[in-house]
């Protein structure tokens, strides 16, 4: 979970580090963008190999939720 | 009746036929006359398209365009035609720092180098007609425009572009002409199960001066000027068919 949060995190670069945590509403974040949640899941595909559609990141809200979706996937 | 659109007496091959602009290309070729020669990769879907066509005397091939022994082996066994419609095509949304060598490979054999390869092979072993006409689907994108996350899929329809033009000038003594057509968004399966949302496509729509994005028949439409003699002046040229997408 912890290395999947620096995984996440690390595609930002004007956010600060202690905003991300399990809890974090990624969507709420002013980072966020379109082209964010490509290269979140890109980054999600190079990590863990697990390739996500867009509708099924959309349904994730949290970071926690996120990890869980791409946990239940590998 | 007059008809300087007509397709009568000409053969035409056509790829990717098992989907979208490819299928509906394949099927109104065979309603303005033409003789079709369908391949794509899955049978069903093949066959699918097959029993739409209208008239008889058409083929189809299950054919993976990338396997070059099996090109090969159709190129050997097909008759003589009168034009290609190169539209078997991949798209990957990938920002571009993700964007590996790899995935440029996966996309740039099905977009470029297949039909590049294809249309080489053709040429050499003598099966294009003279007057052929050869129309490959580009896009908008890569030659006007691009969108977010598309570095790789318009890099490959830019090289397209590129090579129409060359390929035009080096088969025009042959009387064979080379064009593209360059459509914005068409609703075909390249975009469904991908990773852009419903969401995002709605949004895009709204950009669309004709409100609306393309059907697979109004590319169809552009393929079937630029493969009949109507077009028989005209090489080495794209038509931007994308309800004014581009003129903002």
């Amino acid at each position: 979970m912890e290395k999947f949060i620096e995984n996440f995190a690390a595609q930002f670069d004007d956010t600060e580090l202690a905003q991300f945590n399990e809890e974090t509403k990624f969507r709420e974040l002013d980072e966020w963008s379109s082209i964010m949640a490509l290269s979140i899941m890109a980054m999600i595909d190079e990590e863990y190999e697990v390739q996500l559609k867009g509708d099924e990141m959309r349904n994730s809200n949290t970071i926690g939720e996120l990890f869980n979706l791409v946990n239940s996937k590998l | 009746m007059y008809n300087p659109y007509t397709l009568e007496g000409k053969t035409i091959l056509v790829t990717g036929a098992s989907s979208g602009i490819g299928k509906a290309t394949a099927i109104e070729c065979s309603k303005l006359g033409a003789k079709v020669i369908i391949v794509g990769r899955n049978q069903e879907r093949l066959d699918d398209t097959f029993n739409q066509l209208n008239g008889s005397e058409h083929y189809k091939f299950v054919l993976d365009l990338k396997c070059s022994d099996l090109v090969k082996t159709f190129i050997s066994e097909l008759t003589n035609i009168d034009g290609i419609v190169h539209s078997a095509g991949l798209t990957k949304n990938i920002p571009f720092q993700f964007a590996s060598k790899e995935n440029f490979d996966e996309v740039f054999d099905v977009n470029f180098f297949s039909p590049a390869e294809l249309t080489r092979l053709l040429l050499k072993s003598k099966k294009l007609n003279k007057q052929s006409s050869i129309v490959f689907i580009s896009s908008i994108s890569g030659v006007l425009c691009s969108a977010p996350a598309s570095s790789i899929y318009s890099s490959s329809k830019g090289a397209v572009n590129g090579l129409i033009k060359g390929m035009a000038l080096d088969f025009a003594s042959k009387g064979i002409r080379v064009n593209s057509v360059n459509p914005g968004v068409v609703e075909t399966s390249i975009f469904k199960e991908g990773v852009i949302t419903e969401e995002q496509l709605e949004e895009n729509k709204k950009q669309y001066p004709l409100k609306r994005f393309g059907k697979p028949e109004d590319i169809a439409y552009a393929v079937i000027y630029l493969l009949s003699d109507a077009s028989c002046w005209v090489t080495g040229t794209s038509l931007i068919i994308d309800g004014g997408f581009t003129l903002q």
